[in-house]
């Protein structure tokens, strides 16, 4: 229990601090979240969702935190200029774990939808935060969410009413900045009633070059023939370390698109819980990860058909350069009684050099008899044919190769409905493929 | 404008071409022919650069310079273009950005601006005539879901955007009917320029009789057994190879 003693030891000292400078209907379950941690600690190779990544050592360093709220400064547009071109969104930026309430968007929200800090929230509204805060991300489960609970002060909330269709893109841009190594603990609460829709557009970019270690934890529920999009975009550097645990909950009719996308990081490990407790509702999962130096991407899905007439489509593609590694495990339960489910769950991915290693896990758990249900996956190399056809046509190796790759990971970029992003997608897509995502005019680090 | 001189190759460890000499001169058009697995598609792909296959020994020189030392996109540049037999299907590329990158690296191969947008679209709808593609063609995957005759007419489409001065068409007729063969040729005749050479693989009199060549030559165990004019295509339609090889004195 090495790494977790200092994470115990700080609890114990600053439990007040913690408390003072959130909500208490925050804090309420703190306790409770702290007994889970000490009893669970961080989760080992040993147990099966975790084995591909190393987690108590990446937890074993010792960062910053800020406990007491002081004020980071940061010019957020400064930070961050990769805006959207020709995308009107409803802009937002949490910079390291707090809601940034010094600009607002132009433009105004729909009646009653609140964006807005979780603390301020849950001082003002307690009730909707015992309804919905630490529900689906039980800390009994596991110790990352545990600590997140525990620590987390601060956040988004998100919560658009009955009926209201949200027509722009709520974005969000998470900022990491800090001038020495920190640590962040942030919390999403995302709350989508009855017949509502709205999309969301995470994106995540480190300001300094700091060593920066990120839990996050993400609950949303989707209310009765209820729409929710949720794009994330990683673009961190490589000191940047992430563990983002998503919990969705899916009610009768509702539909669910995700879209996660990691262009640049340094360690990332994605959590995804969706469980279906409704019939007729459906998800769509689409992950697209390029990696090389030795970044290394972990994603770790289960989808709960806890309910029959349901259907489930994933579709995650890697492409692993230098000495990347790679993970993908993918759970499909189809319980008993889950009658008519159709689930289709693929990993495709690409290794570029011998170096990189990508391990594979699609699972698929049937206790139903009538369901249709298919996974797979592959791993392998670019098609040394096309890539001779396309030489023989005068387009250099590297350009075929570019091309190729780029082909690869876009059918991911494609299924995304919001036209604007789909095309900045493709942009960065092909700026991160020809090395030059790094030179991005909205990153500190490269000026 | 092509000589190739005791050219050898091999796939692995078997021996293909056993001693290739062959002189082709600007404007002229030659045909290959020759029995199944004697070695016509090995020595387009041997001069075309294709990694698969391995040079023993012997030269190819192409208008005075080393082919076989290039790097198969730069004998691309260079104006070397070959009709594959079997044209590859790139799932995700469209037929446009596939065309594109070719063009502009040629073009930057000879040190000239990347064509705009408007002008490229523009050279795309004129070549595409050629070969009567449709435009619906042009916005799918590269040969993805096309029929085989359209694979092959979209081959002759990208030699008429690349403007080679040699071409080789491997077994171009290969799959085709009546009319798409017709439409190929007469495309392959449309572009033929007296500064443009050609080499034409095949089996059947029936290309031959639309584009027609100069020169043939019979490709046998690797090596070129017998060469003559326009008349052995014929000889051979009617009686097969079997002459030929009592000729060189086999069975």
């Amino acid at each position: 229990m090495d790494s977790e003693k200092q994470y115990i030891d700080l609890y114990n000292e600053c439990r007040s601090m913690i408390f003072n400078h959130s909500a208490s209907a925050l804090n309420v379950v703190r306790d409770r979240a702290f007994d889970d941690f000490k009893c669970l600690g961080f989760p080992t190779k040993k147990i099966e969702r975790y084995k591909y990544t190393d987690v108590p050592a990446l937890f074993a360093p010792n960062y910053g935190l800020n406990l007491n709220r002081l004020d980071i400064p940061v010019n957020p547009y400064d930070a961050f200029k990769c805006d959207v071109p020709n995308m009107s969104t409803l802009l937002y930026f949490v910079v390291n774990d707090m809601f940034y309430d010094k600009v607002q968007p132009k433009g105004h929200l729909p009646e009653g939808v609140i964006v807005d800090s979780l603390c301020r929230v849950a001082a003002k509204n307690p009730d909707f935060i015992e309804k919905y805060y630490a529900k689906l991300a039980k800390t009994e489960d596991d110790g990352i969410t545990a600590l997140n609970t525990m620590l987390a002060q601060d956040g988004l909330v998100v919560y658009v009413p009955k009926n209201v269709k949200m027509e722009r893109t709520l974005q969000v841009i998470n900022i990491q900045r800090s001038d020495v190594d920190f640590m962040s603990n942030r919390r999403v609460l995302i709350v989508v009633e009855e017949g509502a829709e709205v999309k969301v557009l995470f994106c995540d970019h480190s300001a300094d070059d700091r060593n920066f270690l990120t839990t996050q934890v993400i609950e949303a529920f989707v209310g009765e023939n209820a729409q929710l999009d949720l794009y994330c975009l990683e673009e961190t550097h490589l000191k940047n370390v992430r563990f983002s645990n998503l919990y969705i909950d899916e009610q009768s009719n509702s539909r669910v698109f995700h879209n996660s996308v990691t262009l640049h990081n340094g360690v990332t490990r994605n959590r995804t819980d969706l469980t279906f407790n409704g019939e007729g509702a459906e998800c769509n999962m689409y992950g697209c990860v390029i990696i090389d130096k030795n970044q290394h991407v972990d994603n770790n899905m289960l989808i709960d058909h806890k309910t029959g007439h349901c259907s489930s489509n994933v579709l995650y593609k890697y492409v692993l350069d230098n000495e990347s590694v790679g993970a993908f495990a993918g759970r499909v339960l189809v319980r008993e009684g889950s009658q008519k489910t159709i689930s289709q769950e693929t990993n495709r991915n690409l290794c570029a050099t011998k170096e990189a290693r990508m391990y594979t896990q699609p699972m698929l758990e049937i206790y139903a008899d009538d369901v249709k249900c298919s996974h797979g996956c592959t791993v392998g190399q670019l098609n040394d044919t096309a890539l001779f056809y396309m030489r023989q046509r005068g387009i250099s190796l590297s350009e075929a190769k570019f091309l190729l790759q780029f082909a690869f990971a876009a059918e991911v970029i494609d299924q995304i409905k919001v036209e604007p992003l789909r095309d900045r997608l493709h942009h960065l897509l092909e700026k991160r493929f020809r090395g030059e995502l790094n030179k991005c005019e909205g990153c500190k680090l490269c000026k | 404008m092509l000589e190739i001189k005791d050219l050898h190759a091999k796939i692995g460890d078997k021996e293909i071409l056993r001693g290739i000499n062959l002189t082709i001169k600007t404007g002229e058009i030659h045909a290959i022919m020759g029995p199944n697995g004697s070695g016509k598609s090995t020595l387009s792909a041997v001069l075309v650069g294709n990694p698969l296959y391995e040079v023993t020994s012997g030269t190819a020189t192409f208008n005075g310079k080393d082919l076989l030392a290039m790097k198969p996109e730069d004998r691309s540049h260079e104006g070397l273009f070959l009709s594959f037999q079997y044209p590859v299907e790139i799932p995700g590329v469209s037929m446009t950005n596939f065309m594109r990158a070719a063009i502009n690296e040629k073009r930057k191969y000879n040190g000239e601006v990347p064509l705009t947008a408007g002008d490229f679209l523009k050279l795309m709808r004129e070549k595409r005539k050629v070969v009567e593609l449709d435009n619906k063609l042009a916005n799918r995957s590269v040969n993805e879901g096309f029929s085989g005759g359209e694979k092959k007419r979209n081959e002759i489409f990208q030699m008429a955007m690349l403007e080679p001065t040699l071409s080789i068409l491997d077994e171009t007729d290969s799959g085709l009917d009546v009319d798409a063969l017709r439409i190929v040729a007469e495309g392959v005749n449309k572009l033929k320029t007296p500064e443009t050479s050609c080499i034409v693989i095949t089996h059947y009199q029936r290309l031959l009789e639309i584009i027609k060549p100069d020169i043939i030559h019979v490709l046998y165990k690797g090596r070129l057994v017998k060469t003559g004019g326009p008349e052995l295509a014929k000889e051979i339609e009617k009686r097969g190879y079997d002459w030929i090889k009592a000729e060189i004195g086999e069975e």
